[in-house]
């Protein structure tokens, strides 16, 4: 009766101790976890956004952009891939309308060959024999490239992956700060970074694709027909960056970005406007160089996704593979440029479809009001407990504290976050905390007026009351479950709180306090049982 | 010394003799609420309309009409503003641009250079900007999470209990809920994702009531066979009774510091906790109970249950009281 054996008085010591030992390195400043020696745990609670301030943000890939893409580089390939080996074969016609590759082979009697050569293009790298796209052959000499679903779904996620590397390393080119890239479903990719002062700075540097392309201007395009959008053939009308109108540019790529290897804000030295100063590399530098010394005197443009920024004339060949892009920058769009091109452009183009972000002096302030309301209230319910129970009252109390300090340290062990709908799980939780406390005391009341024993209606008090607590216990557990797979953001915080604090407050109000009571009661041996 | 007994011993009170009247005032308020909802319309957070908000504070006091029109000089749609914990903080709502995400940036920005043009020292606190795919996506995660949330929970009281149980659990909780959004109706407080948490909060606390009382029901069906359901109902209502105000108010208690106390982020959500709070306790009392008379439970419910192997049944073998 009332028998709390010593290896469970251990156990459940030992148990406590080692909560409470991973609980502090978060109730610590960190200037005092600087000084904490190093054998000691240290991870500390994670805060979230809306607590520390800064942005977090939910791109998505524009899939449509991404298949457009995919085609015109197909187009590309087969183009050149045609036209390079021998036999030549020529082709006509090239189409990507309707999301599917169609083109003439001029020579009917080569179409098999063409065909035979789409071949190591058209088939999937992997083993497992799928396509990337279908090839068929209409009307004898009209070749058809359909994307196949597989190969559409493979090609995003490779995108993916490189989108979230060139993300990465243009919000935070030194790799220093404590920023979170992950990816979410198939096609999007989250973004959390702390403290940020320029949301927009932010999204700026994201949302530019950053491909950047050198084209000849073409010079023979006549006014009219390219302000009404046409452009003879083998070239393209691109708009102006300004918005000033658009030009007529030779679709062939002269030089691309891909062949950059560093891009830097600097100021041009006659005119101080800020510029982009990149850099090739070698295959680069000498192809610019090549391209540049053909065509002096001529415009060439610099484009960027698919808008021209500036068409200088080239007047001398540029051979050190060193170049400026100039347009109507400020200081700060520049070196908003320079990252993107320095990290490369994005493979598929990225929307913010949310945003949220908040500013530290508001997080600061929540923690600071947070930390306070919660000493209140737990103040007043420590009050409230005493004046109802008396010495059960304290238990309960160390109980509850003890309750706090587990939450706190388990999440710290798991290095989860603490949001603000965190903070209303942990009030929660120390609520069922009380309520399990209060059903252990009431029964005890409650069995003493029956006319049991002391220690007889403590033993029983705690037997029946514990049927409820574990029912009521389960249901909450089977809600924060469910929160948990089917919620997002914020509800997870909640029930990642709820959970932990179901367990800790169930251990702490039944085996702690029942401990603390049979302890009392051997040492004491009670006649009066005030409760 | 002298403890603080809230209720006294042995309370005697006919809850049930005034279940008819609880169960019409449950009903007046459950299709009000719906009546209400359908009426006056949520006042849907950015979550889960789409659109923008801004909340923002000033260095000095500021008129909200001169803001209103200020922001409504823009363009930008119809804002939104409303005062958020103080005569400087003010959170700007706007609607959903017309012409995609870029569109929606630029709105962002021109507001905040328009505050920053006007109000020195105005500080931009938070930034939300949720498009219209997300947010029906949040809409239907939240849906979803407390749909799944209260059958879950059903069907675990109908393995735990008896069926009547399960069921008059599920018509609490529908209940709850339903008030729960009646009163956002009422108030026109704005719902956002964090009431979601509340929300769900309210269905935890109200079964976790419920639960308790349900388990006194059960282990007096299995001491007191001999006795009618209705006067065992308020047998188990009144021996409970003392632990239902005290753990309501110890969490009300906790709640409300939160609320003077904490900070303006929580105070919707702190609010839709203490009124969850208090609407579960009263349909624990009056709706999860009554629910057993009317959906038959005998006496006898328990019965085989004793001679059943398991937990339970050695439990009401044990006890004879």
């Amino acid at each position: 009766m009332m028998d709390f054996p010593r290896w469970k008085v251990w156990a459940v010591t030992l148990t406590i101790l080692a909560g409470i030992l991973f609980a502090i390195p978060s109730l610590l400043p960190a200037s005092a976890l600087a000084k904490y020696p190093a054998w000691l745990p240290s991870a500390r609670i994670n805060l979230g956004l809306d607590l520390a301030g800064g942005s977090h943000l939910l791109l998505e890939a524009d899939t449509a952009d991404a298949a457009k893409q995919r085609l015109q580089a197909m187009e590309d390939t087969v183009s050149t891939e045609l036209r390079r080996n021998n036999p030549r074969i020529d082709v006509g016609d090239i189409s990507t309308s309707g999301g599917r590759l169609s083109f003439m082979v001029r020579d009917p009697a080569l179409v098999d060959a063409a065909v035979e050569r789409l071949r190591p293009l058209t088939q999937g790298v992997g083993l497992t024999g799928t396509r990337d796209w279908d090839v068929e052959v209409v009307d004898s000499s009209r070749i058809v490239l359909t994307p196949t679903r597989s190969g559409a779904t493979k090609a995003l996620k490779d995108a993916m992956t490189v989108a979230r590397d060139v993300v990465r390393r243009r919000i935070d080119p030194q790799g220093t700060k404590e920023i979170t890239v992950v990816g979410q479903g198939e096609q999007r990719i989250l973004v959390q970074v702390p403290g940020v002062e320029d949301p927009e700075a932010l999204k700026a540097l994201i949302g530019q694709t950053a491909r950047l392309e050198f084209k000849l201007v073409d010079l023979t395009a006549d006014a009219e027909q390219v302000a009404a959008g046409r452009a003879p053939a083998g070239s393209q009308v691109l708009a102006l960056a300004d918005g000033t109108g658009a030009m007529a540019v030779k679709r062939r790529v002269m030089v691309s970005g891909d062949q950059l290897v560093d891009a830097k804000q600097s100021f041009e030295q006659t005119s101080g406007a800020a510029v982009v100063s990149i850099t090739f590399n070698s295959a680069g530098a000498r192809r610019f160089g090549r391209v540049t010394q053909e065509n002096v005197g001529k415009p060439f443009a610099i484009i960027l996704d698919d808008k021209i920024l500036s068409a200088p004339n080239i007047n001398e060949p540029i051979l050190g593979g060193q170049a400026q892009i100039s347009g109507n920058f400020t200081v700060e769009s520049a070196n908003a440029l320079a990252i993107s091109l320095a990290s490369g452009k994005l493979p598929v183009k990225l929307n913010v479809i949310e945003e949220r972000t908040v500013g530290p002096d508001l997080g600061k302030d929540s923690i600071r009001k947070g930390a306070i309301a919660s000493g209140i209230a737990t103040i007043a319910v420590i009050a409230f407990m005493l004046v109802t129970y008396g010495r059960f009252g304290v238990y309960a109390t160390v109980a509850l504290t003890v309750n706090a300090l587990l939450i706190l340290g388990i999440m710290a062990i798991f290095n989860a976050t603490l949001t603000l709908p965190g903070i209303a799980g942990f009030v929660l939780t120390i609520g069922a905390a009380v309520d399990a406390n209060v059903l252990i005391n009431e029964r005890i009341r409650e069995e003493q007026r029956r006319g049991r024993k002391i220690i007889d209606s403590i033993e029983t008090g705690y037997t029946e009351a514990s049927t409820a607590i574990f029912d009521a216990n389960i249901t909450n557990v089977i809600a924060a479950a469910l929160m948990f797979y089917f919620g997002s953001g914020p509800i997870r915080g909640f029930a990642v709180v709820l959970m932990i604090g179901i367990v800790t407050s169930v251990f702490t109000a039944v085996n702690l306090t029942r401990m603390l009571v049979a302890l009392w009661v051997k040492r004491n041996r009670p006649k009066v049982l005030n409760i | 010394m002298k403890l603080l007994k809230l209720v006294p011993d042995n309370t005697n009170l006919d809850f049930m003799r005034w279940r008819n009247l609880a169960l019409l005032l449950s009903i007046i308020l459950t299709v009000g609420s719906v009546v209400l909802v359908g009426v006056r319309g949520l006042n849907l957070g950015v979550d889960f309309v789409g659109g923008q908000m801004i909340r923002t504070t000033f260095a000095q006091p500021v008129d909200v009409e001169q803001l209103r029109s200020q922001v409504g000089g823009l363009g930008l749609g119809e804002a939104n503003i409303q005062e958020f914990g103080g005569p400087r903080s003010f959170q700007i709502r706007l609607p959903k641009p017309e012409g995609g995400e870029a569109a929606a940036n630029r709105a962002a920005s021109r507001v905040r250079a328009m505050l920053a043009q006007q109000y020195t020292g105005a500080r931009i606190d938070a930034v939300e900007t949720v498009s219209g795919k997300v947010s029906e996506e949040l809409a239907t995660d939240g849906a979803l999470a407390i749909l799944f949330a209260m059958i879950g929970i059903a069907l675990y009281i109908w393995l735990r209990f008896e069926w009547q149980f399960g069921v008059g659990a599920l018509v609490t909780l529908l209940h709850d809920v339903a008030v729960m959004f009646g009163f956002f109706a009422l108030t026109q407080f704005q719902v956002d994702l964090n009431i979601v948490a509340a929300f769900l909060a309210l269905v935890g606390y109200s079964l976790n009531d419920t639960v308790v009382i349900y388990d006194r029901i059960r282990e007096n069906l299995r001491k007191y066979r001999k006795m009618a359901i209705v006067p065992l109902l308020n047998l188990s209502l009144n021996e409970t009774l003392s632990r239902t105000i005290v753990t309501a108010l110890s969490i009300m208690l906790a709640l409300a510091m939160l609320l003077i106390f904490g900070p303006d982020v929580v105070f919707g959500l702190t609010l839709a906790i203490l009124i969850g709070t208090l609407i579960g306790t009263y349909s624990s009392i009056y709706i999860s109970s009554p629910m057993l008379v009317w959906l038959g439970v005998k006496s006898d419910s328990f019965v085989k249950a004793d001679d059943r192997p398991g937990p339970e049944g050695q439990q009401g073998a044990r006890e004879p009281a």
